[in-house]
């Protein structure tokens, strides 16, 4: 008896998981299923869901009417080059506020944090204009060290959570072996902590990658990444439904296959500490 | 080579003070044991002269150089662990060969020590396992080897056998002093355990709060204790300590004996009592002696079996040589 309710519901479960998973997951299979329909029947009433003639020509126009591959390119320096110089820098901070705490380490943590809360909006002015100044605006290195910025509080909180993991007595132990600091850090650390400092890296080019503020707003053309690539086909004046879903799936298919073959480093990362 | 001094030692964390000034000399090649309660600062000494803590005051000499300021990777130490703290993602091979590696030995010579170490601690099947592949006492064996590959002037172990079985305990407490008799080389060793300080130490530093209560060989602290608290620290099962009237009669405020140095018979003697839980180990019978008008519970060691039932009652005669005195701060009176 107790053992049919349990199938009963464990059903029910699998339904549910079933049905807000593709409930999520809805949207993006809309784009993608746009993105192959033509304009006509992308506007279609009422929509068309799986019965229309398939068709890759919004690909093609979307192929030559802008540089893909240069967006691309630009996506990948913006999100791949953030995350490195990110990571370089979190790594140090976030050995020091692990295993050799101040006083004040914990305030410095959630005043990190507390940088997350601030609208980007709201420091967008002076950030333009100190842009303009530098004469960084609309290039790679600029969006590089101001996606490196946005993200720094996340990366370097993740690296301190997995760093925290990691038990104090084994540096020590690479201290009475006469490590120097850095190979304590090289030798033992950083070997120590690879899955997490993998899936940190991995969540943080997922989300350099995403990023639309910024690069949308400190870029027009040399320096613009897929999201002004998706950006150029939302035109107020002209119903391109179609292309504007080409260029979406486009954007997102990278970073949709990078997370989709590093899902389990992901799960893991995320979860890390969590469950023990 | 390892000879330790301790000059003025202090150090707190923050307001409070867990060494006081504390003063103390480790003689080389010595087998010493820090002993005390939890808490009492006996790993914190060692971090201290391990240098894993900054001193607060006073200066640690090793050789007769000052190492005060010294990193520890520089003081010429090594340490095991509680915890083994062996490098989980290294083969048993790099472990060992981790700390002739930081001081670029040549490999050639790396191999040679890693091999003698592996071949000494019956690890030489196990240098391409991980540690996570390891049994406890393997893993233990592993941070030894880590520790005698680089020929330290002293070992510092901190508290090594506590994360291990009772019968590897046994087994391991025999090759450390196994190990110190071949290297002869100054070891200081940290423990709750005062039957592992008992059976190891050439020399026990009995610790509480951070003040040195006792220092001396094992059998110095088991025969002459110079204060109340090595008295019940030291020995196992502890002394017995009664105050009140019949301490007075030996012109103390507290007299100790040894469960060990009570006799008991069945004709009248000096004490008798009731007895309640007797614990019967074959080689030695542990009564538990009550309602004998000088302390709550008397413990009462007797070589053998011994038929004596719950609720019996018992006659006891201490040896009268054999009784500590103590006076009223607790220090030892002669």
């Amino acid at each position: 008896m107790a053992r049919q309710v349990t199938s009963k519901r464990k059903a029910l479960n699998t339904v549910l998981a079933w049905g807000i998973g593709l409930l999520i997951f809805f949207p993006i299979l809309w784009t993608i299923l746009t993105s192959f329909k033509t304009e006509a029947q992308a506007i279609n009433d009422p929509p068309i869901f799986l019965f229309f003639d398939w068709t890759l020509e919004n690909y093609q126009v979307v192929q030559e009417r802008s540089n893909y591959g240069r967006f691309l390119w630009n996506s990948v320096i913006i999100a791949g080059g953030s995350t490195l110089l990110g990571t370089a820098i979190a790594i140090p901070a976030a050995w020091s506020m692990a295993f050799v705490p101040s006083k004040r380490t914990k305030d410095i943590l959630l005043w990190m944090l507390s940088t997350k809360m601030l609208p980007a909006v709201g420091v967008l002015y002076p950030i333009y204009l100190l842009f303009i100044r530098m004469g960084i605006l609309d290039t790679r290195v600029g969006l590089v060290v101001v996606i490196m910025l946005i993200n720094l509080p996340i990366i370097i909180w993740m690296l301190y959570t997995y760093f925290k993991e990691i038990p104090g007595e084994i540096l020590e132990a690479a201290r009475m072996d006469g490590a120097s600091l850095k190979e304590e850090v090289l030798y033992v650390l950083t070997p120590m902590a690879v899955p997490g400092i993998a899936s940190t890296i991995l969540l943080n080019i997922i989300l350099a990658w995403n990023e639309a503020f910024w690069t949308l707003n400190l870029t027009a053309a040399k320096a613009a990444p897929l999201t002004s690539f998706i950006a150029s086909y939302s035109s107020p004046e002209g119903l391109f439904y179609a292309k504007l879903s080409a260029a979406s799936t486009m954007a997102i298919a990278p970073i949709l296959i990078l997370g989709w073959f590093s899902q389990k480093q992901l799960v893991r990362g995320l979860t890390f500490g969590a469950v023990k | 080579m390892g000879r330790i001094t301790l000059e003025k030692v202090t150090k707190s964390f923050g307001n409070v003070e867990v060494i006081p000034p504390l003063d103390l000399t480790i003689e080389e090649g010595e087998f010493t044991v820090f002993v005390g309660p939890s808490g009492c600062g006996k790993s914190t000494l060692l971090r201290l002269i391990a240098g894993l803590e900054d001193v607060s005051s006073g200066a640690i000499s090793i050789d007769d150089q000052n190492a005060t300021e010294l990193p520890p990777a520089k003081r010429g130490l090594a340490m095991v662990f509680q915890s083994y703290a062996l490098y989980p993602h290294m083969s048993v091979r790099k472990n060992i060969a981790f700390p002739l590696k930081m001081i670029k030995m040549d490999q050639a010579e790396i191999d040679r020590r890693v091999e003698g170490a592996a071949s000494v601690l019956n690890l030489t099947d196990y240098l391409d396992r991980r540690p996570g592949q390891l049994s406890g006492g393997q893993r233990q064996r592993v941070a030894i080897g880590r520790a005698i590959v680089r020929e330290p002037s002293a070992f510092l172990f901190d508290e090594p056998l506590s994360n291990l079985d009772a019968a590897l305990r046994v087994g391991m407490r025999l090759e450390i002093s196994e190990l110190h008799e071949r290297l002869k080389t100054t070891m200081i060793y940290v423990t709750h355990d005062q039957v592992e300080a008992m059976t190891m130490a050439d020399k026990i530093v009995v610790l509480r709060a951070g003040h040195i209560e006792q220092v001396g060989s094992p059998l110095e602290l088991y025969h002459r204790p110079r204060n109340k608290f090595v008295a019940g620290f030291i020995g196992s099962p502890t002394m017995n300590l009664i105050e009140g009237a019949e301490a007075a009669k030996y012109g103390a405020a507290t007299i100790g004996i040894r469960p060990e140095h009570i006799d008991i018979s069945e004709t009248e003697t000096k004490w008798k009592g009731v007895v309640g839980v007797s614990e019967h180990l074959g080689s030695d019978t542990f009564l538990h002696v009550h309602e004998t008008g000088l302390t709550e519970m008397m413990t009462v060691r007797v070589t053998g079996d011994v038929n004596l039932k719950h609720g019996d009652t018992v006659h006891l005669s201490p040896r009268e040589d054999l009784i500590h005195k103590f006076d009223a701060q607790g220090l030892r009176v002669d």
